[in-house]
C-alpha cells in the first residue's frame, strides 16, 4: 500500500494498537492479582484484560504485516 | 466566560498514570508522523492533495474521520439522550445516501477536472466571482468551526478531567500546527485514520457492555420505555423507533415530520455536506486513481452506518441505565446552560453531551479510560487539523493563488501553505476564545454549516448537472442562498414565534429548525440560479468540457471483477441501509 514513503500508515496503527492493547492488558493482569477498592460497572468481566489483549495481538498482527522491511521487499518486488 | 469554565470544581474522572501514559503516547506518535511525513511534502501536489497517491481504503477513512470528531461523538451521542434514536438519522438518511451520491455522480467530475478544490470546481464552472465568494465563506467556516473544536475540547477537558482550558487549547493547538505545517494533507489523513482505529477502539466497549448490563437491545428498549414513563416524558415510545413517529411532529422529541428529515436532512443538509465540503472531499481527491475515488466515499458509508454502535447506543443507554450514585434514582441528564448553571452545578447536574463520558467512566477502569480519553482527544485535534488543512488548501489555491499572487510558483505556494497552516491555528486559538462568550456551541456550528454549506450544494449541483447555468447565475444564486440563510436565521432569534413558518410547526425543535432552513435557502439558491441563468447567455459546450454532465467524457476504467466495482459496493452498502430502516422502523 503505497501512502508515504517506506513506512506504512497501517504500521503507525499497529504500533498504536500494540502499545495501547499491551498497556491494558498488563493493567488488567495486576487487577486481577489486587483488585482495586473502587471497580467499575461489571468489573467481574475484566474487560481490560481480554480487550487489551484483542487490541494487543491486532497492533502487533498490523506491526508485522506492515512493517518497514516487509514493505521495502514488496516495493522492491514491484519495482 | 462560559460558566462550564469557571465553575467546574468537581471532574467527571480521574487519570490514573497508566491513562497517562497512553495519552502521553499519542502525543508522541502524531508529532512522530508528523516529522517523519515532512520528507513527502515537497511540492504543492504533495502538500496540498497528499501527492493524490492515497488507496481506497486510506482515503474512504479519513472521509469519514475528518467527519468523526469529538464534537460530533459527544453532540449526537447527547442528541441521542436528548431525542432518542432519531439522532441515528444523522448517519443513515443524513449520510449514506449522499455518500454513494458523491461517488458515483459527482466524484467523476471533481476528479476528471483535476481541481484542488471546491471553490477551484466553481471557478472553473462559474468563473472567478464565485469561486472567491464560495472561498472566503469557506475559508471564514473552516477557521470558526476548528476553534470552536479547540474551545469543545477545552471545555470537555476542564469537565471530565478538570484540566485547565489555556493548557488544553495550547498543548492540541501546537501539536496540530506541528503536524499539519510539517507534512501537509498527508499528516492529516495518516492522523486521521490513526484516529479512526483509536475511537472504534476506545468506544466500542462502552455499547458492548452496556448491552450486556440492559439485557440486550429488547431489554434496553423495556428500559427506556419504564424510565421515560417514571419522569412522565411524552411518547417515551418514541425514542427507540426511527421512522414509525414521524407523521406528525408532536409524536416524536425532536418535533420533527418526515418530510424534514427526508428533504431537509437527506436532501439538502446531507447532500451539501457529504457532496460539497471541501473538508472531507478532499480527502477523497487524494485517491490514487478514479476507481479508488469512487470507492473512498462507499467505504466510508459502509463504516457511517456502524458509528450509531458507538454514539447512538451509548446515549440510549445512559437513557436506561444512569443512576445517581447517592440517592440510586434515576439519573436525568439537562440541557448544558443549566447543568453548568451556579444552580446546576451546586446539584451536580450533567449535560447532555456529558453522557458519553459517564457511560466511559461507567465501563471503563485505568488504562481503558485512558484510551477512551485519548479518542476523545484524537477526534477534537483530527476535527481541527482536517479544517486547517482544508483552510490552508483554499487560501493558498483560492485567495492568495487566484487574487493576491497569481503567478505563485509551486515552492512558493507550498511555503505558504505551511504559514497559513500556523496562522490558521493562531485565527482558531482566537476564536476558540470568542466562542467561549456564545450560548450554545451547537447552535452555532448547525448555523454555519446552513449559511454556508446548503447553499453551495445547490449551486455545484445545478453547475455539474445542468449545463444551462451561467456564471452569473451561480454566482447570484450563491449568494441569496447565503444571504437568506443568514436573513431567516436572525429572524428567528428577534421573533420567536418565526419558528412556525420557517420550520412550519411551532413544536420545532433546535435540529428542525436548521433542517427547514437549510431546504429553504438551497430552494432560494436553486430558484435565483435558474431564473438568472435563464436571462443570460450561457458558456458554449466546449468550454463546458470536463465539467458538466453530459460533457464529461468519464475514463474508461480497465476491466475489474464485480467485487472491485464501486457500483457493486455501492449497492451492498444501500441494501444494509434499508435493511437498517426496517429493523429499526
Amino acid at each position: 500500500m503505497k501512502s508515504g514513503g517506506s513506512l506504512s500508515i497501517w504500521f503507525f496503527i499497529g504500533i498504536s494498537l500494540a502499545f495501547n492493547g499491551a498497556v491494558i492488558f498488563a493493567r488488567g493482569i495486576y487487577e486481577l492479582m489486587y483488585p482495586p477498592a473502587i471497580q467499575v460497572v461489571l468489573y467481574n468481566l475484566h474487560a481490560n484484560v481480554w480487550w487489551g489483549g484483542i487490541l494487543a495481538i491486532l497492533g502487533v498482527f498490523f506491526s508485522l504485516r506492515f512493517s518497514p522491511a516487509r514493505e521495502r521487499a514488496r516495493m522492491s518486488g514491484n519495482s | 466566560m462560559n460558566p462550564a469554565l469557571a465553575l467546574s470544581s468537581s471532574t467527571l474522572v480521574h487519570l490514573s498514570p497508566v491513562d497517562l501514559v497512553i495519552i502521553v503516547f499519542y502525543f508522541a506518535l502524531v508529532l512522530a508522523i508528523g516529522l517523519y511525513l515532512k520528507e513527502q511534502a515537497n511540492t504543492g501536489e504533495d502538500f496540498f492533495m497528499a501527492g493524490r497517491e492515497m488507496t481506497a481504503w486510506v482515503a474512504g477513512l479519513a472521509f469519514l474521520s475528518a467527519n468523526l470528531g469529538s464534537l460530533e461523538l459527544m453532540g449526537w451521542a447527547g442528541n441521542s439522550y436528548k431525542y432518542g434514536i432519531l439522532a441515528a438519522h444523522w448517519y443513515w438518511i443524513g449520510a449514506i445516501p449522499s455518500m454513494l451520491f458523491l461517488a458515483l455522480v459527482m466524484m467523476p467530475f471533481y476528479y476528471v477536472c483535476k481541481t484542488h478544490s471546491v471553490p477551484g470546481y466553481l471557478k472553473l464552472r462559474f468563473g472567478q466571482d464565485c469561486q472567491v465568494l464560495s472561498s472566503i465563506s469557506f475559508a471564514l467556516m473552516t477557521v470558526l468551526m476548528s476553534g470552536i473544536n479547540m474551545y469543545a475540547m477545552a471545555v470537555v477537558m476542564k469537565v471530565v478531567l478538570g484540566w485547565d482550558i489555556n493548557f488544553s487549547i495550547l498543548v492540541s493547538s501546537i501539536t496540530v500546527a506541528i503536524y499539519v505545517a510539517l507534512g501537509g494533507l498527508r499528516s492529516a489523513i495518516f492522523n486521521e485514520v490513526l484516529q479512526f482505529f483509536l475511537i472504534w477502539a476506545g468506544a466500542l466497549l462502552i455499547p458492548i457492555l452496556g448491552l450486556i448490563e440492559a439485557g440486550g437491545w429488547s431489554g434496553l428498549q423495556a428500559k427506556i420505555l419504564q424510565n421515560l414513563t417514571e419522569l412522565h416524558a411524552a411518547n417515551p415510545g418514541s425514542y427507540t423507533h426511527v421512522w414509525s413517529t414521524l407523521g406528525n411532529f408532536s409524536d416524536n422529541p425532536m418535533g420533527i415530520n418526515w418530510a424534514g428529515i427526508v428533504f431537509g436532512l437527506g436532501a439538502v443538509i446531507a447532500m451539501g455536506y457529504w457532496t460539497t465540503d471541501f473538508l472531507v472531499v478532499q480527502r477523497v481527491l487524494s485517491a490514487k486513481d478514479l476507481r479508488s475515488a469512487e470507492l473512498a466515499p462507499i467505504i466510508g458509508a459502509a463504516f457511517k452506518m456502524m458509528v450509531p454502535f458507538i454514539v447512538i447506543l451509548p446515549g440510549l443507554l445512559g437513557l436506561a441505565l444512569l443512576r445517581d450514585p447517592h440517592t440510586g434514582g434515576l439519573l436525568r441528564l439537562v440541557p448544558a446552560d443549566l447543568a453548568w448553571s451556579k444552580a446546576g452545578q451546586a446539584q451536580g447536574l450533567h449535560g447532555y453531551d456529558e453522557v458519553l463520558p459517564l457511560m466511559l467512566a461507567r465501563y471503563c477502569g485505568p488504562g481503558l479510560l485512558g484510551l477512551g480519553i485519548t479518542a476523545l482527544i484524537a477526534g477534537f485535534m483530527s476535527g481541527m487539523a482536517g479544517n486547517v488543512s482544508a483552510f490552508s488548501t483554499v487560501w493558498t489555491y483560492d485567495i492568495y493563488g487566484a487574487l493576491i499572487n497569481k503567478n505563485a510558483t509551486d515552492e512558493g505556494k507550498v511555503k505558504m501553505g505551511r504559514w497559513i497552516t500556523v496562522i490558521g491555528v493562531g485565527i482558531s486559538i482566537g476564536t476558540a476564545y470568542l466562542v467561549m462568550h456564545a450560548q450554545s456551541i451547537m447552535d452555532y456550528v448547525q448555523a454555519l454549516f446552513s449559511f454556508f454549506i446548503a447553499p453551495l450544494f445547490g449551486t455545484v449541483l445545478l453547475g455539474m448537472l445542468w449545463k444551462r447555468a451561467t456564471r452569473a447565475g451561480g454566482f447570484w444564486g450563491l449568494l441569496a442562498g447565503t444571504l437568506s440563510s443568514i436573513g431567516m436565521y436572525t429572524w428567528g432569534k428577534l421573533d420567536s414565534t418565526s419558528v412556525r413558518y420557517l420550520a412550519l410547526s411551532d413544536k420545532a425543535q433546535d435540529q428542525a429548525q436548521n433542517m427547514f432552513r437549510a431546504l429553504w435557502c438551497w430552494l432560494i439558491c436553486i430558484i435565483v440560479t435558474v431564473v438568472v441563468s435563464l436571462m443570460t447567455t450561457p458558456k458554449p459546450d466546449n468550454e463546458l468540457k470536463d465539467l458538466v454532465y453530459g460533457l464529461t467524457p468519464i475514463p474508461k476504467q480497465q476491466h475489474v471483477s464485480i467485487f472491485h466495482s464501486p457500483l457493486f459496493w455501492g449497492a451492498v452498502v444501500a441494501i444494509v441501509f434499508l435493511i437498517l430502516q426496517v429493523i429499526f422502523w
